[in-house]
């Protein structure tokens, strides 16, 4: 079926073009970082995570949203959906190897990776989500080709492949659960010591997820001869909006807590993203920018004529993706490190290396997922016709 | 109950019993350690520092030029990405769980010591992937710097900010170097360790050693006879953020 990757319109390969010139530069700047150290970023002593980690874990949401897809198909046998879930497996591939490569080029002795294979220490949650994540990739690999591979020859998909779909639902939910675990259990990390951490991750992950893959099936539907059953964009829209609904609660309900409590140590680092702490308001229009998108676009959401609206659709779906990601891909990281255990405030920047590198590992998972996306599309394509 | 039964039962039973997340656990297992002969040997290494004795040499930093000298610790001009083993902070910073705005004559912005706690519960080697930070049988908190992936999750875990990362290489910035002990390489976290080195040779810390005033005591918490034991039963001390239940080794007289 690869083949089917190798031909494709000028357009398509100009796209690929454009991606694999980023990533050639961000892999340079890695490469400088490889050779200087990670103080060419701007992290600190007090900020020791940054745009990396964020990106991280970000993307752990997008690959955990491909269930949206899957589940309503699998558990509830929503039909319409059946010709979609490939396209979530597929984003959850993309979006699972960008979280590694985040992973790799974050830590600090990149040779040593393998010391966390070498030395398994069951009382690390990074040991729980490596395993839930290269996990996750795998079963997506297997359901996502086995699917394809039999609609390409035109028949069904193996019966072996069945358990592997089941089971990679609850793992969906599993990545960003332990995810979160990741930063909850931190003692004297205020911002991220909640109980709702994981929920809200969910919630978020699941409206800017599936809001990537309804673009991502427009452009397919632009590009190609691919058509989606309308119902399937309704059932979805609906997804991204009670999931859009459930983020903005969960959020509420982390102010309330925080601020009818008075409690300075739960304030601090809010008062710091959404208005300044000690003359340092670095992230202020940041994350008024993040809040106010996400509450317009469920505005939007919620009216059903906008929402079956197509141009308002991906208008919203477009405002809640940035808001998600700039609240969970800047907001949470530097949320949780400020105040530092001094109650300072030591602001972080990225740098311009780190911002080159990131950008090469988003335009690796949109390589992917073109790539991934196109062949799908031809196989659908030519049992069509 | 048959024997292929009771087998199965005891299979199933002994690998419940062994599989309990270590995460429930919130006692991290120390490591075996048998010190040399004529090493200073506790079972669980402390420290007091008498705030008052320091604050009779306003100017002086002796401990820490002696700790950082002897660990070739560093010094990296800028101030974002410093490492630092021991250092002095201002009440505020210090313990900015005990705010108060009445006393502003004997605490205030008044210079306090920092260092590693040496936790009994410490959350960096909980969080450890690869257990390159772990605690020994003594208490004291160890860093080994070869198995050390630089993920930094131990810093994220620390609520004392006693962790540094090597954010480049460190040798140009070492200006003496002691060949007697290894320095770090980039891409790496490092901390105060209680100069296990010296202890192992029968010699106190360097920081204690180099106090003129005698402020810091350092013993064993556990043995009552010991000078730290005996000091701390008789005069108030205070620990940096007790509420967290790290259990931080290191006190502070006040009283």
């Amino acid at each position: 079926m690869l083949e089917k990757a190798l031909v494709g319109s000028r357009k398509y390969w100009l796209w690929l073009a454009f991606l694999g010139t980023l990533i050639f530069i961000g892999f340079l700047a890695f490469l400088a970082q490889l050779q200087y150290g990670l103080g060419i970023t701007g992290m600190s002593r007090d900020v020791s995570w940054g745009f990396y980690v964020a990106q991280f874990t970000f993307l752990v949401g997008v690959a955990a949203s491909g269930v949206m897809v899957v589940l309503p198909y699998y558990l509830h046998n929503h039909k319409v959906f059946g010709p979609v879930t490939i396209f979530g497996e597929f984003l959850a591939i993309a979006a699972v190897i960008m979280c590694l490569l985040f992973i790799i080029v974050d830590i600090g002795q990149t040779h040593r990776l393998f010391n966390v294979l070498l030395h398994p220490t069951p009382h690390s949650m990074l040991f729980y989500d490596m395993i839930v994540l290269n996990g996750y990739l795998a079963l997506n690999v297997i359901c996502g080709w086995a699917a394809l591979h039999g609609e390409y020859k035109g028949t069904h998909y193996p019966k072996w492949v069945k358990p592997f779909i089941y089971l990679s639902i609850p793992w969906a939910f599993s990545i960003h659960t332990v995810t979160a675990f990741l930063y909850a259990g931190l003692p004297g990390r205020h911002f991220w010591l909640t109980a709702v951490m994981a929920p809200r991750f969910l919630a978020s992950a699941f409206c800017s997820g599936p809001a990537l893959l309804l673009i991502a099936i427009l452009i397919a539907q632009k590009v190609s001869k691919f058509r989606v059953d309308p119902k399937a964009i309704d059932t979805l829209s609906k997804i991204i909006t009670y999931a859009l609904l459930a983020n903005i609660f969960l959020f509420g309900c982390e102010l309330f807590t925080a601020f009818y409590s008075h409690i300075p140590g739960h304030m601090a680092s809010i008062v710091y993203l959404f208005k300044g702490l000690h003359g340092h308001t670095e992230w202020v229009i940041f994350m008024w920018t993040a809040w106010l998108l996400m509450a317009a676009a469920a505005l939007i959401l919620v009216i059903p004529p906008l929402r079956r609206n197509l141009n308002t659709l991906v208008l919203a779906c477009i405002m809640l993706f940035i808001g998600a990601w700039i609240d969970k891909g800047i907001g949470l990281l530097t949320g949780g490190f400020t105040p530092t255990p001094f109650e300072t405030v030591t602001p972080y920047r990225p740098t311009v290396p780190e911002l080159l590198i990131s950008l090469g590992i988003w335009a690796t998972g949109f390589l992917i997922m073109t790539v991934l996306f196109k062949i799908a599309i031809a196989v659908k394509e030519a049992r069509a016709a | 109950m048959d024997r292929r039964k009771f087998l199965k039962l005891a299979a199933i039973s002994a690998s419940l019993a062994g599989g309990v997340p270590g995460f429930f656990n919130r006692e991290v297992k120390a490591k075996n350690y048998s010190p040399p002969p004529g090493a200073l040997t506790a079972r669980r290494w402390g420290m007091a520092i008498d705030i008052k004795k320091c604050w009779e040499e306003p100017e002086c930093n002796d401990c820490i030029k002696a700790c950082h000298h002897i660990h070739n610790v560093p010094n990296i001009p800028e101030k974002k990405k410093e490492i630092k083993w021991i250092w002095k902070d201002e009440f505020e910073h210090v313990f900015p769980d005990k705010p108060n705005e009445f006393n502003n004559l004997v605490f205030s912005h008044k210079p306090f010591i920092l260092l590693c706690n040496h936790c009994k519960h410490p959350p960096c080697v909980r969080v450890c992937p690869t257990q390159a930070t772990f605690k020994r049988e003594d208490g004291i908190v160890m860093m080994d710097y070869h198995r050390c992936i630089g993920c930094r999750f131990c810093m994220a875990a620390c609520p004392f900010g006693a962790r540094s990362f090597n954010w480049v290489d460190p040798r140009p910035y070492i200006q003496d170097p002691n060949p007697e002990f290894p320095t770090r390489m980039k891409g790496v976290v490092e901390k105060c360790l209680f100069c296990y080195e010296r202890l192992e040779k029968g010699q106190i810390p360097a920081c204690v050693e180099a106090c003129k005033r005698k402020a810091l005591i350092f013993g064993d918490l556990e043995d009552e006879n010991s000078e730290i034991a005996q000091v701390l039963k008789s005069r108030f001390s205070i620990r940096r953020k007790p509420e967290l239940g790290t259990g931080p080794s290191v006190f502070y007289l006040i009283g």
